[in-house]
């Protein structure tokens, strides 16, 4: 079995993901002047509709393209020595160093700990009447599912359709989809753990939001 | 002890000193100085019980404010009055339902359970005695509702349904029979594209204003650009003496100025400087005519508790809408002498009773003096370099083609259609008997056709690029297929595609990316050579020059620069052209003109374009290559083509023509909100934008963010707002589709 806590030890070891800014394309490079060590953000805005940090430019056939910070982040490495220089595609530009926020985190160890169960098609899905009240009633943890087990209605154009459950044995941990909201074909509805797991999984949760600040 | 009645009377000096502080932000500080200690020193002597009499006392104070205000009241400038009508102490349209009307009924909401608290709709009663013998005359009351600074009155900036609301009440007036009121208070429309759209919205109200069978007066407090022509479209046009009237509110102006990006602020003094030089007083409104006549307030302004003004509103509401009813009748000696009793300034109109009711001959001659009226506006403004002789020339034309072209469409049409499906029939045995004739040829030439093709030439041969026959599908190429260089599609972070060569993308490919079909802009030559038969564009009216009527500071070189860059005289191209032979008349908006922004000049074409439509019965075309808006620098003369325009538009298409318009590029604000979203078959080119205002003024003034393509055309057609969305290069055959079967046998009657 994964040990959580060994997981979450390795993540503060290494609080932070490298992304590695590489050329689309062949062109000259010009450098946007930052230095080792400055800080670049990623897109911004309600819509991402705001481009990240300038790092530097590539031209090619007479036409400018930007390349900006994908994340938010740390510059770790700038490869300077290409400044004005013809270079290949995928040349790395630069590094930077992001530092994984908390959701991020929770994300990675439930993405490792967790059984995703995923929509088979694009529909509106809801919890069968009884499993709906038992989540009403007390939680989600409280939902034992097994294998064939009739949890769901997919609901589309007004056809209605009872999908049972298809996975290991475990408890509800979280749910993804929302009420009367059409979820896309392959994105998770529900993630599933053992009933041995849960307690840890909630303390390093605890832990996660506890511990996890100013990063 | 102070006594209830002085205490009022303090706390209204008070309230008088608060408001000469707010409207002069700062200015005249002595005299504000000399008023505050007056005050304060009265207040500090009551309160120390040091005062005899406070009666004679506080009217000595009282004066004193009354002196100031008139003194300060000759040096009040253009953005004092601007501070003067957003004052939550100014009058607002309550304040006139409760004294100007003796009894009203509000019909379009309460306070804020209404479907737009800023737009309030009111049956009133005007009440008149003619000797011993009482009338109450029903009018339709509309306007604005600033509400004294109530918040959920959005500061009179209407939404897009409270417009709806008005229109649809302006019709129940017009189904009753009674007159409107419409009282403007308003600093812009709220900029919204929510159904049914800003722009859209006040469109329709425009052209159903145009139209509109009873009597309209419009009152102008706060004329601000859009919002203001929702509901002025009138009969006879009043201004508050304090009001303002104009085509953008001075920090609008200056924001464009300045060249100031989103979240800047302009200077005071660019403000300012705005707001003097787009002539906004009633005074310049007044001396350009496009308002009849100016309704005097007390010093700095109507406030509540100016009984006499709303009396002298009154006198001078009755009085316009007499006039309007008297300038219908027919007999002259009956109207010179109706309207003489009524322009006497000491007639007492309350007792001069004048039926408000209009017969159906009477009715249809008030929308065409109203139509008239709008149409004669702006001329001056426009510099028309025609020579004498082309005038004389096109009246003597107008006088023979008129009497032809009714004797064509009107008699000879008629009684040839039973000749024409008997020669239509005649004509289709005779193709197919040709046809089974020459079949064998036809096939033969194809066969010597398919073998001395080039194919394998084609494969092999190096690209030479400039010379390339793919290129030749093309009348007119964008000059920039000349330069060797690639761009990227605006799309290629969501749809990956690849970079285009220029040549490639300017010449064949007619600006669309062969990846995802974004339309790069195009120049408006290449929709001129391309969509229209080669050799049948016949330009007319191109010496109708844009000029710098309201003299605005370095504008007319920036004019001069614009002229000599495009070649044009102005930003709006009129000719007559064919497609498929079907001829049609086409106003174009250039982007490349200013923006593509409408002045006097470009409203004068675009109206002698839909009247030289009317007249030879030809389909009408609106092809807005791009426009930015009305041209503030013209002020006002700029903001009237909105009404002028829509009513030559509706005058077409109420003579049966076929009125059609295709958005390119950005289309925003002023046109669209008038002349083309009022057309009932609005078509855009595929990843233009069009809407009411930008994304930087939406946030500017709601506060809202917008997503990202907010503005683009498949929004607009799924928001209802026009029709279709057309490829570039599938322009041509579309608009003779959509001619041939939207414009019916004639192309032009209905």
């Amino acid at each position: 079995m994964l040990n959580i806590s060994e997981l979450l030890d390795q993540i503060k070891a290494q609080p932070f993901r490298e992304i590695e800014i590489t050329t689309p394309h062949t062109g000259v490079l010009t450098f946007a002047g930052l230095a080792l060590g400055d800080q670049v953000q990623g897109p911004q805005g309600q819509w991402k509709e705001k481009r990240g940090t300038l790092i530097a430019t590539l031209e090619r056939e007479r036409n400018p393209k930007p390349i900006c910070a994908l994340e938010k982040g740390e510059i770790c490495a700038l490869h300077t020595e290409l400044e004005g220089k013809f270079v290949q595609a995928n040349t790395p530009v630069a590094t930077i160093r992001h530092m994984l926020t908390r959701e991020e985190v929770e994300h990675i160890i439930l993405k490792k700990t967790l059984y995703l169960f995923r929509a088979p098609e694009r529909a509106k899905y809801y919890f069968t009447p009884e499993v709906d009240k038992k989540i009403h009633a007390q939680d989600e943890h409280s939902v034992k599912v097994r294998d064939g087990m009739e949890l769901f209605i997919m609901s589309r154009m007004k056809r209605e359709v009872h999908l049972p459950y298809t996975g290991p044995k475990g408890l509800i941990y979280t749910v993804y989809f929302k009420y009367n909201e059409n979820i896309d074909a392959g994105a998770p509805l529900i993630g599933i753990c053992t009933q041995e797991q849960l307690p840890a999984i909630e303390e390093v949760i605890m832990r996660i939001k506890t511990e996890w600040t100013g990063r | 002890m102070i006594d209830n009645n002085v205490e009022k009377r303090i706390v209204a000096l008070h309230e008088r000193l608060v408001y000469l502080k707010d409207i002069f932000a700062g200015k005249h500080a002595d005299d504000v100085n000399l008023l505050d200690d007056r005050l304060t020193s009265f207040r500090q002597r009551l309160k120390e019980e040091e005062v005899s009499d406070p009666y004679s006392d506080i009217a000595s104070v009282e004066d004193l404010f009354s002196y100031v205000e008139r003194k300060l009241d000759s040096s009040i400038t253009p953005m004092d009055k601007v501070r003067i009508v957003r004052h939550p102490q100014r009058i607002c349209l309550r304040d006139i339902l409760e004294n100007v009307y003796d009894t009203f009924t509000e019909v379009g909401g309460q306070d804020e359970y209404s479907l737009d608290p800023s737009m309030l709709i009111a049956r009133a009663v005007i009440t008149r005695h003619r000797g011993k013998k009482t009338y109450h005359q029903p009018v339709m009351v509309i306007g604005q509702e600033k509400g004294h600074g109530a918040e959920f009155r959005n500061g009179g900036s209407v939404k897009p349904w409270g417009n709806a609301k008005a229109m649809q009440f302006m019709r129940v007036a017009e189904t009753e029979g009674i007159p409107i009121h419409s009282y403007v208070f308003t600093p812009g429309s709220f900029p919204i594209e929510d159904y049914p759209g800003a722009a859209q919205q006040i469109a329709k109200n425009i052209y159903g204003m145009a139209g509109l069978r009873v009597p309209v007066i419009a009152i102008i407090s706060e004329g601000g650009s859009g919002g203001a022509e929702a509901i002025s479209l009138a009969d006879r046009r009043l201004m508050l003496s304090h009001g303002y009237y104009s085509v953008i509110s001075p920090e609008g102006a200056a924001a464009i100025e300045g060249h100031l990006k989103s979240g800047m602020r302009a200077t005071p003094e660019l403000i300012e400087h705005c707001a003097e030089n787009l002539h906004i007083t009633a005074a310049d409104n007044l001396s350009f005519g496009y308002i009849d006549r100016i309704i005097h307030e007390p010093p700095l302004g109507a406030r509540p508790w100016h009984f006499d003004f709303f009396r002298t509103l009154r006198q001078e509401v009755i009085r316009a809408t007499d006039e309007v009813i008297i300038q219908t009748r027919l007999l002259p000696v009956l109207k010179t002498l109706a309207r003489n009793r009524h322009t006497r300034p000491n007639a007492d109109l309350e007792g001069l009773y004048i039926h408000w009711g209009l017969s159906a001959a009477a009715k249809k001659r008030l929308v065409a003096k109203r139509q008239k009226k709008f149409l004669g506006l702006s001329k001056q403004a426009a510099c028309d370099h025609r020579p004498w002789h082309a005038k004389v020339l096109e009246n003597l034309s107008d006088c023979i083609s008129k009497p032809w072209i009714s004797f064509k469409y009107d008699f000879y049409r008629k009684h040839q259609r039973k000749i024409q499906t008997f020669m239509e029939e005649i004509d289709n045995e005779w193709e197919t008997f040709k046809h089974r004739i020459l079949s064998p040829w036809r096939k033969f030439r194809r066969d010597i056709e398919k073998k001395n093709t080039k194919q394998g030439e084609e494969l092999t041969a190096l690209s030479v690029w400039t010379k390339d026959s793919r290129r030749k599908k093309w009348n007119y190429l964008s000059p920039r297929y000349k330069i060797d260089q690639t761009l990227t599609c605006p799309n290629s972070a969501d749809y990956g595609c690849l970079d285009l060569w220029g040549p490639d993308l300017f010449g064949e490919f007619a600006g669309v990316c062969s990846y995802c079909g974004y339309h790069f802009p195009m120049e408006p030559e290449w929709y001129v050579r391309n969509v229209f038969d080669r050799d049948s564009v016949m330009e007319f009216n191109s010496e109708i020059e844009a000029g710098n009527p309201l003299a605005f500071p370095d504008f007319a070189s920036r004019i001069a620069k614009a002229q000599e860059r495009n070649g044009t005289r102005s930003g709006c191209m009129t000719f007559e052209a064919r497609i498929s032979n079907i001829k049609i008349i086409v106003a174009m908006l250039m982007g490349t003109f200013r923006g593509g922004s409408v002045g006097a000049a470009e409203g004068y074409k675009f109206v002698e374009a839909a009247e030289r439509a009317t007249k030879k019965r030809y389909p009408f075309l609106a092809y807005v290559h791009g426009t930015a808006g009305m041209r503030i620098q013209e002020g006002t003369h700029a903001l009237i083509q909105m009404p002028r325009c829509t009513v030559a538009v509706r005058r077409y298409i109420e003579a049966g023509g076929l009125y059609m318009v295709l958005y390119d590029t950005n289309s925003f604000a002023g046109p669209v909100a008038s002349f083309l979203g009022c057309s009932p078959y609005q078509f855009a080119v595929r990843s233009s934008n069009l809407g009411f205002a930008g994304p930087g003024v939406i946030k500017e003034t709601t506060g809202i963010d917008i997503p990202p393509r907010y503005h683009r055309s498949t929004e607009a057609l799924s928001r209802g707002h026009i029709q279709g969305i057309w490829d570039r290069r599938q322009i041509r055959a579309n608009l003779k589709q959509a001619l041939r079967t939207i414009g019916g046998r004639n192309l032009y009657y209905r």
